[in-house]
């Protein structure tokens, strides 16, 4: 299968290992990676902090970009739940019956990463092999607009030598919420440290997640507490395998 | 008009009144306890039955239908609830409705003291009706325990349904040790809720005048509906020989058969008890049984402003139960005092804002994640992630219209942004641009310090430096080595 | 020169220039609202009493089975005397037959509130009952008291006949909605609060006992 990746701006710029892991684990599985070199961003961080405007012609822009994908793989479950929710929507306000078209026709298409291997391609075992113990932080896009649920669950549990640990009140927020940890930086602290007493208590060495935006944040806080506890995307502890861990 | 929420005009911004509360240990130790116990409770609750999301759904259709017809069943309710010997008033705002409630008052009271009993209702501590009755010389008291602890206090309710879960038992014993002056008093729940009943029981004998809010104007039959626990709804709505109800017109609900659905969601999602001990229901006045005299206040205080777009239409389905704050991870950090509006957590977030235009409450729409937790929980199925979206795009629109406001740090940093986007050309620019630019505040392989906007992030947290290559370029280098294979074979 | 509008002109006005003009009769727009819930209770007619049972012990109210009513009156006896109680209240009418000898019997024939507030048990009736919340409903008046009745003393009575107990609250609410415009009270168990601590404490402003007399055919 022809495979397009949106690998979303921040992953692109901050965290290349993720988009890396993603093509590998496809790439694995016997499909063809290919990545639109116009892509950026989505739209989320503009639309959710309520500049909509200047999200509309990245949403387009997305749009023209992805259109005629066979399949749309995206490692970040926060932009897959901007694209879901609020997409039509936008096509809807801007009275453009062909973009809202496209809109629609475009949809089917998006998987976030999790869920194109669980659901789309019905693959629980990828082949990795992962010598840590991990702890699995469901976000609350993953969980609760995308209703991900298993599937993530379902991947960790088929690694080789991973030891999964369940994370206390994992439905609770980390904190991140865009925007939100710089303009409520003490509240979203607060948050955080909770989150991470919890992640320090399943003595897990990895926490994973399939949003590396909240794991930014509680790596964040974990390593300014000190602590060598590592963050990683889901695609990073399944493109593992002995030889190269 | 002058519509307010509370004493909200002396509110600093959410971050700032939270950075207060996150300081106070003691207080978010007693709302992290209490939110905990409910929402436990409600979780068994709700797993015990298999339709509730059917009940949401029908909770969430005939709001909005009784929402798209308000006019025709706020006509109905005045109609029926006259013919069964009520009076209804109706206020446009805050001081037409305290204006209303004290003149009734005196007239009443005729020589006599004027004082007046109270049962929780949130709409009346929405238009500040205690400051006002004071102002007019009436004396009123609370009558449900937690708004007596607020009310003695002189504190501010803290949740919707839970006002003082913000102290604890030792707080609420110096507080009636003091305006009860009760020295022996313990300190259990039990003995603190005795001294309640004895203080309240003379009062119920001897006031005329009750004062109730409505969880429920029900327009087929012209009745109210009072949804408590302790009692005190019922000897508030039943002693006093005049009656007055203050019930935002968003309270109307169209039949009586309706109820089969507020009353399975509602007591469940408040305080997840299958159902709460009283409801008490009245049409106007019935001889030989209760008060004489009932008058109705319909109250719109902002409300109808909320009618025209859809998306805002929805925030006047919330039945105040209280869900979306027990479940909000800001709130349960916070409490409700930094919300600065009587209408707390994510409700009060997307609430307040709209009902008021007042300077602190734009920040409330920021006061949140989006992370759903309240529009998973939520009876109604108010989708408040969306509100809160819909309402940021309302601000930030308002701010660029300014000068001030689209020359602000994030304005400006949002438009770089949307443009650069715009070209990844542009946006590779970008990434190189701030490779180089981040060298200056690397510490050891991490950045601590960063300036500007960027500074709230690593006041709390590190942040990994953007790494030598980045994904594209990672893709880049593969493509051009996969081509000059190919090129040499 | 027109006058100033009232305040329900002004909102009323308010809420028509606000919303787009239906064309479905409200009528018909209420009734296709869809109701997927569960409107009917599945039990069986035993295994709802059991529940309504279960219900009422779990809100910690007491429950007297009886098989028929003529054991009423030792009914009655005994929940006074377990309460350690003498003074009796009961709407005028034929409750008044069922008030043990040895107590003082205060019949409601208009009685002042003091009066009331001297009683310590009251007696009535109800007019159904929810099995899957414990909860009965009172139409005020009758035998079932007007609604100072039931507020006033420490411990309410209640009989409850089975054929009156509802699996659910729509069926229950179904049962009772000609009489929907009269004075209603729903109580599920003692009055309570949880307002100091989330401590579920019983007994505050309404009675802190109550006691249900369960008698009649399945």
């Amino acid at each position: 299968m022809r495979i397009a990746l949106f690998v979303a701006c921040y992953n692109d710029t901050l965290f290349p290992e993720t988009g890396i892991a993603v093509t590998r684990v496809l790439e694995r599985l016997g499909h063809t990676i290919e990545f639109p070199i116009e892509q950026t961003c989505c739209g989320q961080m503009h639309h959710n902090t309520g500049y909509q405007k200047d999200a509309v012609p990245l949403v387009r822009r997305f749009v023209s970009i992805f259109r005629d994908a066979e399949i749309v793989c995206v490692p970040s479950a926060s932009c897959v739940a901007m694209i879901r929710e609020h997409y039509e929507l936008i096509a809807q306000q801007e009275h453009d019956p062909d973009f809202a078209r496209e809109v629609r026709n475009l949809l089917p298409r998006i998987f976030e990463f999790s869920e194109l291997l669980v659901e789309r391609l019905g693959v629980d075992d990828v082949g990795a092999t992962f010598p840590h113990s991990v702890t699995y932080h469901p976000s609350c896009h993953s969980l609760r607009m995308l209703n991900v649920g298993d599937g993530p669950y379902r991947l960790l549990r088929q690694v080789r030598k991973l030891e999964l640990v369940d994370l206390p009140n994992q439905d609770q927020c980390c904190g991140f919420g865009g925007t939100f940890a710089i303009k409520n930086a003490d509240v979203s602290a607060a948050m955080l440290s909770e989150k991470n007493r919890e992640v320090l208590e399943t003595g897990a060495a990895v926490i994973t997640a399939l949003d590396n935006s909240c794991l930014m944040q509680i790596y964040g806080g974990l390593h300014r507490q000190g602590s060598s506890v590592r963050a990683m995307h889901l695609a990073e502890i399944l493109s593992s395998s002995e030889v190269d861990r | 008009m002058s519509v307010r929420v509370g004493k909200t005009d002396r509110a600093s911004s959410f971050p700032v009144a939270a950075k207060a509360a996150l300081r106070n240990d003691q207080l978010r130790r007693n709302v992290r306890n209490a939110t905990d116990i409910i929402r436990a409770k409600r979780a068994l609750r709700i797993d015990e039955m298999p339709d509730w999301e059917q009940l949401r759904q029908a909770a969430s259709d005939i709001k909005m239908h009784t929402l798209a017809h308000l006019d025709y069943y706020l006509e109905q309710f005045e109609r029926n609830c006259e013919q069964a010997g009520g009076k209804v008033h109706w206020a446009r705002d805050a001081d037409e409705a305290n204006t209303i409630a004290a003149a009734l008052i005196k007239q009443y009271s005729g020589d006599q003291p004027a004082e007046v009993i109270k049962v929780k209702t949130m709409t009346s501590d929405e238009i500040q009706m205690n400051v006002a009755l004071e102002h007019a010389g009436i004396r009123a008291y609370e009558t449900d325990l937690a708004d007596m602890i607020v009310q003695m206090s002189s504190d501010e309710p803290s949740h919707i349904v839970v006002p003082a879960l913000h102290k604890n038992r030792f707080e609420v014993r110096e507080i009636f040790r003091e305006q009860m002056g009760l020295v022996d008093l313990g300190d259990q729940p039990a003995d603190l809720t005795d001294a309640a009943r004895s203080y309240l029981r003379e009062k119920f004998l001897r006031i005329k005048i009750g004062i109730s809010g409505a969880n429920f104007a029900i327009a087929e039959t012209g009745s109210v509906c009072v949804v408590e626990s302790e009692g005190n709804g019922r000897m508030c709505v039943t002693m006093p020989n005049v009656l007055i109800s203050l019930i935002g017109i968003e309270k109307v609900i169209p039949t009586f058969q309706d109820l089969e659905v507020f009353l399975q969601l509602l007591p469940r999602s408040a305080t997840g008890e299958r159902m709460n001990p009283y409801n008490s229901f009245w049409a106007g006045v019935e001889p030989g049984d209760g008060p004489t005299a009932f008058h109705i206040i319909l109250l719109d205080n902002g409300r109808t402003a909320l009618l025209k777009d859809e998306r805002e239409r929805e925030t006047l389905d919330c039945i105040r139960c209280g869900a979306c704050l027990n479940a909000c991870p800001v709130y349960r950090e916070t409490g409700g005092h930094a919300y600065g509006s009587i209408y707390s957590g994510p409700i009060g977030a997307i609430l307040s804002p709209q009902l008021q235009s007042l300077e602190h409450s734009r920040s409330l729409p920021y006061a949140s994640t989006l992370c759903g937790a309240c529009y998973e929980v939520c009876p109604v199925k108010i989708n408040i992630p969306e509100i809160l979206i819909h309402l940021r795009g309302k601000i930030v629109r308002e701010e660029q219209a300014t000068l001030r406001g689209s020359l602000s740090a994030e304005c400006l940093a949002m438009r770089a942004m949307g443009t650069i986007f715009l070209s990844h050309r542009r946006y590779e620019s970008a990434q190189r641009l701030a490779r180089l630019g981040q060298k200056i505040f690397e510490r050891n392989g991490q950045l601590t310090n960063l300036p500007g906007l960027a500074g709230a992030w690593t006041e709390f947290r590190d942040l990994r430096p953007l790494p030598k290559q980045s994904f594209r370029d990672w893709w880049k280098t593969r493509v051009e080595a996969a081509v000059s294979s190919e090129e040499a074979s | 020169m027109s006058l100033p509008l009232t305040a329900r002109e002004e909102i009323l006005a308010r809420i028509r220039a606000a919303l787009p003009d239906l064309k479905v009769p409200v009528e018909t727009s209420h009734a296709s609202i869809t109701r997927s819930y569960g409107r009917c209770s599945s039990l069986d007619r035993g295994g709802c009493l059991q529940l309504f049972i279960d219900r009422l012990i779990d809100y910690d109210t007491k429950v007297i089975e009886l098989t028929d009513e003529t054991e009423l009156p030792a009914a009655v006896q005994q929940a006074l005397q377990d309460a350690g109680e003498d003074r009796l209240l009961v709407p005028s009418g034929p409750l008044q037959t069922l008030a043990p000898e040895n107590v003082n019997v205060y019949v409601d024939h208009g009685l002042t509130t003091p009066e009331l507030d001297r009683a310590q048990a009251v007696l009535t009736t109800c007019e159904a009952a929810v099995a899957s919340t414990g909860t009965i409903f009172l139409v005020h008046g009758g035998d079932q008291g007007r609604r100072a009745l039931t507020l006033l003393p420490d411990h309410h009575i209640c009989i409850v006949c089975r054929d009156q107990v509802y699996g659910s609250l729509p069926e229950a609410l179904a049962a009772i909605r000609s009489q929907s415009a009269r004075l209603i009270t729903s109580i599920s168990g003692p009055s309570a609060t949880s307002d100091i601590e989330m401590v579920r404490i019983r007994g505050v402003h309404g009675p802190r006992r109550l006691t249900v007399l369960l008698y009649g055919d399945l």
